[in-house]
């Protein structure tokens, strides 16, 4: 009997699905807003149009990469929200799991595994910088290159048990986000938004472009990073 | 290229009643995986480069470890 609801469920919900797809336009003919258009259209080679939006200082100008421009400049607010709600979760698991003392198991593990941690961790830490330093460049940001940190340093408790790491991640963690918090009040400070984006943009496609978007998104980077990373030795740490 | 896209929907949906089916908690586990790798090769695809790399390393590098870990620390599958 469970398993007819469960059909019927299921077949419900594709029907809803398909019903709302035909409501889209079709796949590449769709008609852009004005600020898409505007984004979708700029280009790379350095002599990129002004694009002026109302009283908007240079607000598209800087960032090769749409996606971040949208998520930094327009809803840095929504992005905020989004790493309160990691740092939430994060601190739930942390007090699940509070006050269980670490286990030591004893033995070394695998030959294999050490050697190829130590090549492999530098490797993996170098890209996630990359990943988020030219998140406004290439496509990425703070999410991935902050995640892919946090899959090297869980390479680095399975290869190692010495290592213990949640004093230093609570620490980035906390500076981070206080750093994030400052540099919307800056913002408020010189010109009245919260979050503006108040440094001046250079030219679409050099490293130190986009005003505070790097900064912000090198932020985001740290602070994923080391909330993944204080999950995970949070989980790693066995009860004893 | 729409057969392949179709070839890996239907892989995907695969892998995803495998997830909820399979008798083994750490099975299903990798058939996540091999569901958020699949997305991940969709997302190429279809020119979504970033969300291409946050899935990959989130669904399929991050939460294999996270439930893994977890599974672990509940004692094993639960029967």
């Amino acid at each position: 009997m469970r398993r007819v609801f469960s059909i019927l469920i299921v077949l419900g919900l594709i029907l809803f699905f398909v019903n709302s797809l035909s409501i889209l336009p079709e796949y590449g003919k769709v008609k852009l807003s004005k600020v898409s258009s505007a984004y979708i259209n700029k280009s790379v080679n350095g002599n990129s149009e002004k694009v002026k939006f109302g009283e908007s200082k240079d607000l598209e100008d800087g960032s090769a990469n749409v996606v971040t421009s949208i998520v930094v400049n327009y809803r840095s607010f929504d992005t905020l929200g989004e790493v309160t709600v990691l740092f939430t979760s994060a601190l739930g698991v942390g007090l699940i799991l509070h006050g269980y003392k670490r286990k030591k198991y004893g033995r070394q593990p695998n030959f294999i595994l050490r050697i190829s941690v130590g090549i492999l961790l530098p490797l993996i830490l170098l890209f996630g910088a990359y990943i988020f330093i030219h998140g406004h460049l290439t496509p990425g940001g703070g999410f991935p290159g902050g995640t892919i940190i946090a899959a090297g340093i869980l390479l680095l408790y399975l290869s190692n048990e010495e290592y213990d790491l949640s004093k230093a991640s609570k620490f980035v963690e906390s500076t981070a986000g206080s750093l994030y918090v400052i540099v919307g009040l800056t913002g408020l400070a010189i010109s009245g938004i919260f979050l503006l984006n108040f440094l001046p943009t250079g030219v679409v496609g050099n490293l130190f472009s986009a005003g505070i978007v790097p900064i912000v998104y090198i932020l985001i980077g740290f602070k994923v990073g080391a909330e993944l990373s204080g999950i995970i030795a949070d989980l790693h740490r066995e009860e004893g | 290229m729409t057969i392949v896209i179709i070839f890996v929907g239907i892989l995907m949906i695969i892998s995803a009643i495998y997830a909820v089916e399979a008798k083994k908690m750490l099975d299903s586990f990798i058939s996540l995986s091999l569901l958020s790798l699949l997305s991940v090769f969709l997302f190429v695809i279809m020119k979504a480069p970033d969300v291409a790399i946050t899935e990959a390393a989130v669904g399929a590098g991050l939460t294999t470890a996270v439930l893994i870990l977890a599974l672990q620390r509940v004692g094993g599958d639960g029967k």
